[in-house]
């Protein structure tokens, strides 16, 4: 085995495990830092699949804006209450069912169709001084700079939301 | 080289636990939390095929999922916190006023 | 002034009389009405009498007078096809035989007019009772002077109504009601067989004129044979039967004694009786066509007078003998009549008017001075205390019994040998009517001896009582019982040397022959003659000897006789038997009608009713249930399709989300499947 096929394995189970940690703490503030676990495995999925850049936006954003601002939430929410009381719903059985089917049936869409993945390159095939992120920045501020425009637009408007949605009552 | 249907496996496997979380945990922040590993998995299919295709494409919406997302869980929490404050519960099944 | 040109006259006066008394006879005194009632029927005799004496003189002695044309009913055909022209006329008819009816009915009629006003002095209802007397009579005029069947029909209908009244006047009692009620039912049987004899009589020969149709019958000239001829006769006698009362239609009479005194003398013995008799008479020339309807007739009677004569003999009410006697004596007259002998018949009607009113007249005298009491057995040694009464009665007994020389002797007699020698005649006839006539006697004397002779039986409130009528009631006793004395001289019998003038008078109407060859015959009129007085003395004897010197000896003949009695006691219980058969009959027929009305007809309007109140509850049932259950099964059914639709909205989050998944995964595997 290679070097990279064991570092897949090494980081795909940390993130699949870790995931499974998520949804089954009782500890809502456990479950946050074993997302955290999570986010980390799957910025080694994307380094791993040579996506650099993606690898630091994961980070730096996910992990270090959103994940901080779950625990924020988690923070303001009452946590020792939380703690006595059941995890699951009353549908964990009708869930777990149809989400192992659903998984049946998504792997053995994969499994049929794993022939179709022939071309296995070793590499970006244009060397030179191209970088992911410099092909990243010159996309997006190329063809697609108009989604670009909308997602800060959106941003905008969560920014907005948000506050609004969390502000006291002062009129 | 790691075949690309490893990588799809991986993130059917992580969208199924970011599933059975959404549909079967109590805590809406668990919930949203289980959201963000579907989200995650989608990116680590994108990523797998932009890595397949050779193309950046992939990417470029991985990074859209992921501010997305960002703009998603802030919202969410806002929602959270307002909900909080009126209901004094973070539990989805005690939120059920449009029952019939 | 000719008393024949207004003859009209005749009956107008009682008819005025009438009038004015029902309508203003309350209000004006007692003795202003007695002076009317008594005055207009005497007024109305004299004409009488003139007008006769005029028909005297005249050739033929017929006199007609029409006043105006009633019913010009116009064409129609008779009964063999040709065309016939029926007028109708209101017109008088004095022949002969209308001539001595009219003088009876004026003479009798006035003499017990006279006696009402004693008798009926302080009853209330006084000007009530001379109002119908007066109509009665003027009906009884109509019906004797009439020249046609129709016009006699109309006072037969009209003498049937007084009658009715007239029983019916003390209508507060219910047998007196009842009386009057069955004297006009059993009448009106009788009317029906007349009018269909009149119906048949018009389609025969065209017209109801006497005169006419005596003339076609006579000379032939009519289109129908025999059969019809004798089909009139008898349903003319069915009328006759009811008027006359005799079998079967005798039972009014008897029931009849319910009314005042006077009406049974005048009505129920002189006068309505005899009008059937008369309208036999006036027939003859159809009767003589018809041998089989004179046998008939014949047979009826004597039957009839036999019959009512046993009755007779063991009856307690002083009445009810009379009224059984009235019906005898009619039986004698039919007999008469159906022989052949008219003229014997219409004698006898005269002389029974005489001695029959009488015979009732003192009774009511009787009844009068014993204060009301009508049973013989409570009375008894009478003769004493009421002399005038007891002479007079005793000379109308000899009379009706037939014994010599008084007027009684004369008519029965000669209807007895015409029985036996007439053309019609049979020995058998005779012999019932001779043993009759024996019957007679003795009752009638029975009468006398239990009323008059004899120990008083009366009872002791009663004996201060006694006292002789007044003037006004002795008076009219008296005319009469001369009248019953002398009567029969005009009828003198040539046998015993008399001329027979009545029959001489008569035969121009009947015009049949008068004398019979004695040659032919095994006994003579002589014989015959002398077996009727011996059976007659007899009867008289033997009514003395067992109701004067043996008393109690009818009393053991009736234990004796036992059922035998009881039977002719109760007038051999016809009346039950005619209530068995026909009263209760009539009565049943009405409840069934009543309760078809009540259940089938007022059943159907009840059904329809019913009905529609059924379909009205159809109606509201489709209503609540189709109706109604249409709108609810629509609500019932969305109900239940919008159950999956409901339960699914649990507001739980997360049962949505699943919803999502299970989606994903059906058409992830139907994918899956199809790729």
């Amino acid at each position: 085995m290679t070097l990279d096929q064991t570092a897949f394995f090494i980081l795909s189970a940390l993130a699949l495990v870790s995931g499974i940690l998520v949804i089954t703490r009782r500890n809502v503030v456990h479950s946050v830092i074993w997302l955290i676990v999570t986010l980390f495995s799957v910025a080694g999925i994307f380094l791993l699949l040579q996506a650099e850049f993606l690898f630091a936006v994961q980070i730096i954003l996910y992990v270090g804006g959103i994940m901080v601002l779950f625990l924020f939430a988690v923070m303001l929410v009452n946590v020792e209450a939380s703690l006595k009381e059941a995890r699951f719903n009353r549908q964990w059985g009708l869930a777990l069912g149809t989400s192992l089917l659903l998984l049946a049936e998504l792997a053995y869409g994969v499994y049929k169709g794993r022939h179709g993945f022939r071309l296995v390159q070793a590499s970006l095939a244009a060397g030179g001084p191209t970088s992911n992120t410099r092909i990243i920045g010159s996309a997006l501020y190329g063809n697609y700079m108009l989604p670009v425009e909308i997602a800060s637009v959106l941003l905008l408007v969560a920014m907005v939301g948000a506050v609004i949605m969390t502000k006291r009552r002062l009129f | 080289m790691i075949p690309t249907d490893w990588f799809l496996l991986l993130g059917t496997g992580l969208f199924t636990i970011g599933v059975i979380g959404v549909l079967s945990r109590r805590n809406v922040l668990v919930i949203l939390m289980s959201i963000e590993l579907i989200l995650n998995a989608v990116n680590i299919n994108l990523v797998a095929f932009s890595h397949y295709l050779r193309s950046i494409d992939g990417q470029i919406f991985a990074i859209f999922v992921i501010t997305d997302a960002a703009a998603e869980a802030a919202i969410g929490l806002g929602l959270i916190i307002a909900l909080f404050r009126n209901k004094e519960t973070v539990n989805a099944d005690e939120i059920n006023l449009l029952k019939w | 002034m000719s008393f024949l040109n207004s003859i009209w006259l005749v009956p107008l006066l009682p008819a005025a009389g009438a009038t004015f008394q029902l309508l203003f006879g309350r209000k004006v005194k007692n003795r202003v009405v007695s002076a009317i009632s008594v005055g207009l029927p005497g007024l109305s005799f004299l004409w009488a009498v003139g007008c006769f004496l005029e028909l005297l003189n005249r050739p033929e002695h017929t006199f007609t007078k029409v006043l105006y044309t009633w019913l010009p009913a116009g064409a129609f055909h008779l009964s063999n096809g040709s065309l016939g022209n029926l007028t109708v006329s209101a017109g008088f008819l004095l022949d002969p035989l209308s001539g001595v009816m009219l003088l009876v009915v004026t003479g009798v009629g006035f003499i017990i007019h006279v006696y009402s006003t004693g008798y009926m002095k302080g009853e209330g209802g006084y000007y009530r009772f001379f109002g119908y007397m007066n109509l009665f009579m003027f009906s009884m005029l109509v019906l004797v002077l009439a020249e046609n069947y129709l016009m006699m029909f109309v006072g037969w209908e009209g003498v049937g109504l007084c009658s009715y009244l007239l029983i019916g006047f003390y209508f507060k009692r219910k047998s007196a009601s009842d009386a009057g009620k069955k004297a006009f039912v059993v009448n009106r049987i009788g009317d029906a067989g007349f009018l269909m004899g009149l119906m048949l009589i018009t389609v025969t020969f065209g017209t109801l004129n006497f005169q006419q149709v005596t003339a076609m019958a006579r000379s032939g000239q009519f289109p129908v044979g025999a059969g019809v001829i004798t089909a009139i006769c008898i349903l003319l006698f069915v009328g006759a039967a009811g008027k006359s009362a005799q079998l079967p239609l005798y039972v009014w009479l008897p029931d009849a004694m319910e009314g005042p005194t006077p009406v049974s003398a005048l009505i129920h013995a002189a006068t309505m009786v005899t009008a059937g008799v008369y309208m036999v008479a006036r027939s003859n020339a159809l009767y003589v066509l018809s041998p089989f309807a004179m046998h008939l007739v014949a047979a009826i009677g004597v039957t009839t007078a036999f019959f009512a004569a046993t009755i007779a003999l063991v009856q307690n009410d002083i009445k009810r003998v009379l009224a059984y006697s009235t019906i005898s004596q009619l039986g004698y007259m039919f007999v008469a009549c159906g022989v052949g002998a008219f003229d014997a018949g219409i004698f006898h009607l005269m002389t029974h008017a005489f001695f029959k009113a009488l015979l009732f007249l003192a009774a009511g005298s009787v009844i009068h001075s014993m204060g009301g009491e009508q049973d013989m057995r409570r009375m008894g040694g009478l003769r004493k205390k009421i002399p005038t009464t007891y002479w007079t009665f005793l000379i109308a007994a000899l009379a009706i019994s037939g014994i010599p020389p008084l007027s009684g002797f004369v008519s029965k007699d000669e209807i007895l040998w015409q029985s036996y020698a007439g053309s019609e005649g049979h020995y058998l006839l005779w012999i019932v009517g001779w043993i009759t006539a024996g019957l007679t006697a003795l009752y009638m004397f029975r009468q006398i001896f239990m009323t008059f002779w004899g120990e008083s039986h009366v009872s002791p409130e009663v004996e201060h009582h006694i006292h002789e009528s007044p003037r006004s009631m002795l008076g009219p006793l008296v005319t009469l019982a001369g009248l019953s004395a002398v009567g029969g001289f005009i009828g003198w019998p040539y046998l015993l040397g008399g001329s027979y003038r009545f029959g001489v008078f008569l035969e121009p109407v009947f015009q049949n022959h008068l004398a019979i060859p004695a040659a032919q015959h095994a006994f003579t009129e002589f014989d015959l003659m002398a077996l009727s007085i011996a059976i007659a003395a007899s009867g008289i004897y033997l009514a003395y000897r067992i109701y004067v010197q043996y008393p109690q000896f009818a009393g053991r003949v009736a234990a004796l006789a036992g059922a035998g009695y009881e039977i002719l006691l109760n007038k051999y219980f016809v009346d039950e038997l005619y209530d068995a058969l026909f009263v209760n009959r009539t009565k049943d027929l009405g409840n069934t009608l009543a309760a078809f009305d009540a259940g089938v007809v007022d059943g159907g309007v009840n059904g329809v009713g019913w009905l529609t109140r059924l379909t009205a509850d159809i109606s509201r049932l489709w209503d609540i249930w189709v109706i109604d259950g249409l709108v609810n099964v629509m609500a019932f059914t969305v109900k239940l399709l919008s159950f999956p639709a409901r339960i699914i909205q649990t507001g739980f989050v997360q049962n949505y989300a699943w919803l999502i998944t299970f989606g994903v995964l059906v058409f992830f595997a139907y994918y899956l499947l199809h790729f």
